[in-house]
């Protein structure tokens, strides 16, 4: 009875991984050559699903993602360039489509933010670093040897 | 060490704040380019009469554009609004977005026609051109045609009385 279960189980979720992979689209019959085919991959997986926005057209199963990568695929088979493409889709839909967004000056925060922080953040460490420093040095006092070795005789002597 | 003790608040009072104006924003708004530029070109046929329709039937007055479809839940919700919106004179031109002729026709009969033109979009391409993401959005366009506003989702009462109805009124 257990086995049953686990088999219906691992049944169920390999139909959900099945269905989960979006369908490949009815695309018209104009097949890109292999160099077309990679730009196209890149290209999808560097654009945004707006319906379900964390996940690119590539990835996305939505109807908008679908309408997408079939205009993605009929611009390449058509000559345009990459660059070309993604106008297209920013004309009409914003920079906010775009995973890899152009540097400008409303996303200029966006692109440096990540390394002002890492800067302010090194500041920080070198600063706090610093003024740590002196308290850890302990002063070095000259060893009386002598004594020294008296003060180990004396321990070896009363265990 | 008054930095040390300090520093943490201070970075924690920051995050939070972050945090906070993340939690306000809505990232369905997603900026539309088109705004304050003519509406994209198309040449579509109509569900109302036989005729086309293109951006040049769009000009000379200000006039709301709202992409619905009798398959979309969010375009019942705001039904009732634009209805009351049309009484009041309001001319909204609909597109019927990746829908079936029969189907947007019989929605319309069962729940009434805002629209004073109604044209079809069955394949999502002047959606598409016009940066639509799902249906109900409204756009406010001005009578030389330029988009001047958009809204996405379904229109409610305060979002037309306190955005769409401005931008109406200051598109004539």
């Amino acid at each position: 009875m257990r086995r049953l279960w686990l088999a219906g189980l691992l049944l169920g979720f390999a139909a959900t991984l099945a269905a989960q992979t979006p369908t490949q689209d009815r695309i018209e019959a104009d097949a890109l050559d292999p160099s077309q085919q990679q730009r196209y991959q890149k290209l999808v997986n560097e654009l945004r699903c707006l319906v379900c926005q964390n996940q690119s057209i590539a990835d996305s199963d939505a109807p908008l993602a679908a309408d997408l990568r079939t205009q993605v695929h009929r611009q390449l088979a058509a000559g345009r360039s990459d660059a070309e493409i993604s106008e297209y889709v920013t004309e009409r839909y914003g920079d906010f489509v775009l995973y890899r967004p152009p540097f400008k000056r409303s996303t200029w925060l966006l692109w440096l933010g990540p390394f002002a922080l890492l800067a302010v953040a090194l500041l920080l460490a070198w600063i706090f670093v610093r003024r740590r420093r002196p308290r850890a040095v302990v002063a070095n006092a000259p060893v009386d040897a002598a004594r020294l070795q008296r003060l180990l005789d004396e321990e070896r002597r009363q265990p | 060490m008054r930095l040390g003790f300090v520093l943490p608040i201070l970075l924690l009072v920051g995050l939070a704040l972050l945090l906070a104006f993340g939690l306000g924003n809505d990232p369905r708004e997603v900026p539309s380019p088109l705004i304050g530029k003519p509406s994209p070109a198309f040449d579509l046929a109509r569900l109302d009469t036989d005729a086309r329709l293109t951006e040049n039937d769009l000009k000379g007055r200000a006039l709301l554009v709202n992409f619905w479809a009798s398959w979309c839940a969010g375009c019942q919700v705001e039904h009732p609004l634009l209805m009351r919106l049309a009484s009041e004179g309001v001319e909204i031109v609909g597109f019927d977005y990746k829908d079936e002729d029969a189907a947007g026709r019989q929605w319309l009969q069962r729940h009434g026609n805002p629209y004073r033109i109604i044209a079809t979009d069955p394949q999502g391409q002047a959606g598409l051109d016009w940066g639509v993401y799902g249906v109900p959005e409204t756009f406010v366009l001005d009578a030389g045609g330029a988009i001047v506003y958009k809204h996405i989702g379904p229109l409610t009462e305060t979002a037309w009385r306190e955005r769409v109805q401005p931008a109406l009124k200051g598109a004539h």
